[in-house]
């Protein structure tokens, strides 16, 4: 009988053995010198993974592994990902699910390292959907101790990648959550005896607010010292204005502006330092910004301050005192302009922060039979999550067991508590009310809902408005106009003039470089769409791009398809008529008793609609359904038959004028059902798919704001108008295809309007892509809708209005921010030039200058934020 | 018109042209992307005062990853937006940040910061 080695896995002889060892009472044998001499230095881990009476222990040698892989369900082709990894030697097993968006994996953890899959995987093109974390290492300043903590941390099991970042002192860990935690990675840490910070999972938003804390602290410190400096420099520039200054004499005066000179190098390289290396940066680059005129301004107004006071003599009479105040003043109130943006931007990012904030923070998940409290982040689709009461759920999923009342008003709208049972679907963020129950977690991290909508209302966030365009040409070129127009200035004064001239010229061309202003023109669209969309987000409206919320302002016709987003999607019991001698609970008792047998939608509707009224229900015997005429059953020893006027006719009942009656119902746009009891008409019961309470205000206020609503369906022309007519819509587009509705909004926007198409998102999804704006209306996890520019979470056609509304306010304020902008610009820079002068002697102080422009992009920050205040007509909650 | 007068005229209108020339005219640095062994295209990108490099050549219809490192704390360029790709990331300080996207078609797409006082350009051919 042959061995096997234990360390290559040979089948050998164990007469003809190289060597053999004797280890916790078993005895290994080997082919060579290199496997001894391995198992030698490691003999238990190769005498673990044996077995003595199979050789090889498979469970303990190979490994299985679900590796979450990302994108694996939009690209169709994973056979290279597959072949790929199959290829590798060591892997004995690999199923690619596409579905699942899962590579599981069975290989030989001996002979590939997890480092190795992850590789592997990158290569044929995919991520690995793991967890990615980032752990602070408090003191951690030598570089070659990185080197021990990577190891350690890639030698921790589950951990996929590791880059330990000396200057920020982090380890970035990518790993599987299935496979180690975060204790597990602090552990590591630890072991090497640094102190990892509180691995809380920290949120960009809350680092990019510390950063912005850090940053502004940075930039007042630096006005400050400007600031502080400006003072004896200010005293020495207008020392005629100054008393007890006034008196010195020339050469007193000129000592101090030789101190002046010296103080402001420390302004120019301290605290205007960004201005200069930003100017450096963008000048290798052929490009120039605002850094550049600051630069270029302030560093002229020190050159010519200081030849001046150095060399008086080579100046014509009068021209050679130093203006080392603009230096300084205007330095330190761009400084502190920048700064008080940055704290005005701060607030704009409120509405993803409220966002980010609904999230839970851990989750208790049912691991192995124990109950585990973990970081939100490690949850995984499959794991089984507890919620108890007053707790929120975590991530998003379905109920295995219990049954609880959930408040899912901050992400649905719906201020009522929805009642969830087995089977139903949880949504993340949500808060758990009464009871605890058990779910399986079916969307985790990225794929929730809520992690859905804040990434959609980021990226909606940093897209561009066409508006922002023509903002982005004229920026392109503004700089380096600004800078030709400056140098013409310059020559126009010194050629044209009054005495002194050289002074006259150099004031005005500073002061034109530093009163343009291009930050005002590239903030102008991006705050406001910022803030706009954010504000659409608290009121549950997810616009996807800038270019949606453009186009929505200038909706003419909005085209509401019937069927769930005007109605409800699902018929109700409406109305009853009685024949003589019926009490209403006794006909819906019977009527209902029958019903409960069967399946169809309007069966459940009067089921439904019995039990709201409290009516206890019978078991029906002998039902009978009779295709395309209804239905047949015995309840309480009574013959019920319930069905259309074919089935009366077929049963001979004599109906009296009921007929009549269900006529008008059905003009109404309801569904009649004639009752017939042990052979004698009963009455009617009617169901309808009802209008939404609020349809009708939502399509007034459209109305009241010039906006033609059209409604469109595939019902019958009698059913839509009568829907029509009860909300107040004049147009009906009815007994539409589903695939002409693309066609009949084509039709619309023939008529030269622009046109928006409020729909559900499937159904309708090419309606939506051709209309100008699509609208889908969503509902529960289901807000990523393709087809649609702008969805409402809220399902209530009142998100329309509130859609336009936010549209038509943060257009209007991008229009003011923009129109402000290229005003100032274009007032300030001639008036800079010395326009007002021939007229009226006015000239601007590059100090004021200065300000006007620190302060003009503040301007326009502040009011992006005023949008903040908007309040839709419809206030959710 | 003094002697003065008549060389700042001149060389006013000379530097005028200049700067023209400069800022719009001159050919610009362009930076060819490096294929990787796994077929996609890398460029690591410094962020200081602007993008280093700025121009960027790519192939079209091949994956792009672009390593921004963002080395200021200035808080303009905290974000980096390819707006043609709906693309866009916070770019913290001193951390490495790869965004990867397939330019489909050749063209030029414009990437900047949030304030689009800083720009660059992708040339897909």
């Amino acid at each position: 009988m042959t061995k096997k080695d234990p360390v290559c896995g040979m089948e050998i002889d164990p007469d003809t053995v190289f060597a053999s060892r004797e280890h916790m009472g078993q005895k290994f044998y080997f082919c060579s010198e290199d496997c001894v001499g391995k198992f030698d230095t490691d003999p238990h881990r190769y005498a673990m993974a044996t077995s003595a009476t199979t050789g090889v222990n498979p469970e303990l040698s190979l490994a299985q592994l679900n590796i979450p892989i990302q994108g694996l369900k939009k690209n169709s082709d994973s056979v290279q990902l597959e072949s790929s990894l199959k290829a590798q030697s060591g892997m004995s097993r690999v199923v690619v699910n596409r579905a699942a968006g899962i590579a599981q994996v069975t290989y030989d953890p001996k002979v590939i390292t997890l480092t190795k899959l992850a590789e592997l995987v990158r290569s044929a093109g995919y991520q690995i959907g793991g967890t990615q974390t980032r752990i602070g290492i408090q003191n951690l300043r030598c570089a070659s101790c990185v080197k021990f903590i990577e190891g350690e941390l890639r030698a921790t099991p589950g951990v996929l990648s590791v880059s330990v970042n000396v200057a920020t002192q982090e380890a970035t860990v990518d790993y599987l959550p299935e496979k180690t935690t975060l204790a597990d990675l602090n552990t590591a840490i630890e072991s090497w005896g640094y102190k990892p910070n509180p691995a809380t999972s920290e949120e960009p938003i809350d680092k990019q607010q510390a950063a912005h804390e850090k940053e502004y602290r940075r930039l007042m410190n630096r006005f400050w010292f400007a600031a502080f400096i400006s003072l004896p420099v200010l005293v020495t520039a207008y020392s005629k204005f100054v008393p007890f200054v006034r008196d010195w004499s020339m050469e007193t005066l000129r000592l101090a502006w030789g101190m002046t000179a010296l103080l402001t190098l420390p302004v120019l390289f301290w605290s205007g330092s960004d201005f200069f290396t930003g100017a450096w940066a963008a000048l290798k680059h052929r490009s120039a910004n605002m850094n550049s005129l600051i630069a270029l301004g302030t560093a002229a107004a020190w050159l010519y301050s200081t030849i001046a006071i150095l060399f008086p003599s080579i100046f014509p009479e009068g021209t050679s005192e130093p203006f080392y105040d603009v230096v300084a003043v205007v330095i330190a109130l761009v400084v502190l302009g920048q700064a008080l943006e940055l704290r005005a931007k701060g607030r704009t990012s409120e509405a993803i922060k409220k966002l980010m904030g609904l999230q839970a923070k851990t989750a208790r998940v049912v691991r192995n039979g124990q109950e585990l409290d973990i970081p939100v982040e490690e949850v995984l689709v499959g794991d089984v999550v507890q919620v108890r009461p007053g707790e929120k759920v975590p991530v998003d999923g379905l109920i295995l067991e219990g049954s609880s009342a959930v408040d899912e008003s901050m992400l649905t709208g719906e201020s009522l508590p929805a009642s969830k049972r087995p089977g139903d679907e949880v949504i993340g963020a949500t808060l758990n009310k009464t009871g605890a129950f058990k779910f399986r977690a079916t969307k985790v991290g990225k794929d929730t809902a809520l992690a859905q909508i804040v990434k959609m209302v980021q990226d909606a966030q940093n897209s561009k408005a066409p508006i922002a365009r023509m903002a982005d040409k004229v920026s392109g070129y503004f700089v380096p106009v600004v800078m030709i127009l400056a140098v013409l200035t310059f020559i126009l004064w010194f050629d044209f003039g009054p005495q002194p001239q050289l002074v006259y010229a150099l004031v005005t061309a500073v002061t034109v470089l530093i009163i343009a202003c291009p930050c005002a023109l590239g903030l102008a669209t991006p705050m406001s769409l910022m803030v706009g969309i954010g504000k659409g987000a608290e009121n549950g409206i997810l616009i996807r791009s800038g270019e949606a919320l453009q186009t929505a302002q200038g909706i003419k016709i909005v085209i509401l398809d019937k069927t769930g987003t005007i109605t409800k999607g699902k018929p109700e019991l409406t109305d009853t008529v009685l024949a003589a001698a019926w009490q209403e609970n006794d006909l819906l008792h019977l009527a209902a008793s029958v019903e409960r047998s069967s399946e169809h939608p309007l069966a459940e509707a009067i089921v439904e609609g019995a039990k709201a009224k409290g009516i206890a229900l019978s078991e029906p015997s002998a039902f009978e359904a009779v295709p395309g005429f209804g239905v047949i059953a015995t309840v309480d020893g009574r013959r019920v038959v319930l069905g259309n006027l074919k089935m009366m006719n077929r049963e001979k009942i004599n109906l009296g004028d009921l007929e009549q009656k269900a006529t008008s119902l059905a003009d109404d746009g309801k569904t009649p059902m004639y009752m017939a009891v042990d052979g004698q008409a009963a009455g009617i019961v009617a169901v309808a798919d009802t209008v939404k309470e609020d349809s009708a205000e939502a399509i007034s206020a459209l109305q009241k704001m010039g906006i033609e609503v059209v409604m469109i369906t595939g019902d019958n022309q009698r059913t839509a108008q009568a829907i029509a007519r009860k909300v107040g819509v004049d147009r009906v587009l009815a007994e539409v295809l589903p695939e002409d509705k693309a066609k009949n909004v084509h039709l619309l926007q023939a008529e030269g309007k622009l046109v928006a198409m409020v729909g559900d998102g499937i159904n309708d999804a090419p309606a939506l892509a051709q209309a100008d704006v699509g609208l889908a209306i969503g509902t529960g996890t289901d807000v990523a809708i393709e087809a649609s520019d702008i969805t409402l979470i809220k399902g209530s056609l009142k998100g329309v209005v509130t859609a336009i509304e936010v549209s038509r306010a943060t257009m209007g304020n991008i229009k003011q921010n923009l129109f402000g902008a290229f005003i100032y610009n274009a007032l300030g820079l001639p008036v800079a030039m010395g326009v007002l002068f021939p007229f009226f002697g006015i000239l601007l102080n590059p100090l004021i200058a200065g300000a006007a422009m620190a302060f003009s992009s503040v301007t326009v920050v502040g009011n992006a934020n005023r949008l903040r205040s908007f309040k839709p007509k419809f206030s959710v909650k | 018109m003094t002697t003065a007068q008549i060389i700042v005229t001149l060389g006013g209108i000379a530097l005028g042209f200049f700067i023209a020339w400069f800022f719009w005219f001159a050919p610009k640095g362009q930076t060819r992307a490096a294929m990787s062994a796994t077929g996609a295209q890398e460029v690591a990108i410094t962020v200081k005062g602007g993008y280093t490099p700025d121009v960027i050549v790519v192939k079209s219809g091949r994956p792009v990853r672009l390593t921004f490192t963002r080395q200021e704390s200035s808080a303009c360029s905290e974000e980096v937006l390819f707006p043609d790709f709906n693309k866009s990331s916070l770019l913290p300080e001193g951390q490495p940040v790869t965004l990867e996207f397939t330019p489909e078609k050749p063209g030029e797409y414009g990437f900047q910061c949030k304030m689009g006082m800083l720009r660059g350009k992708l040339i897909a051919e």
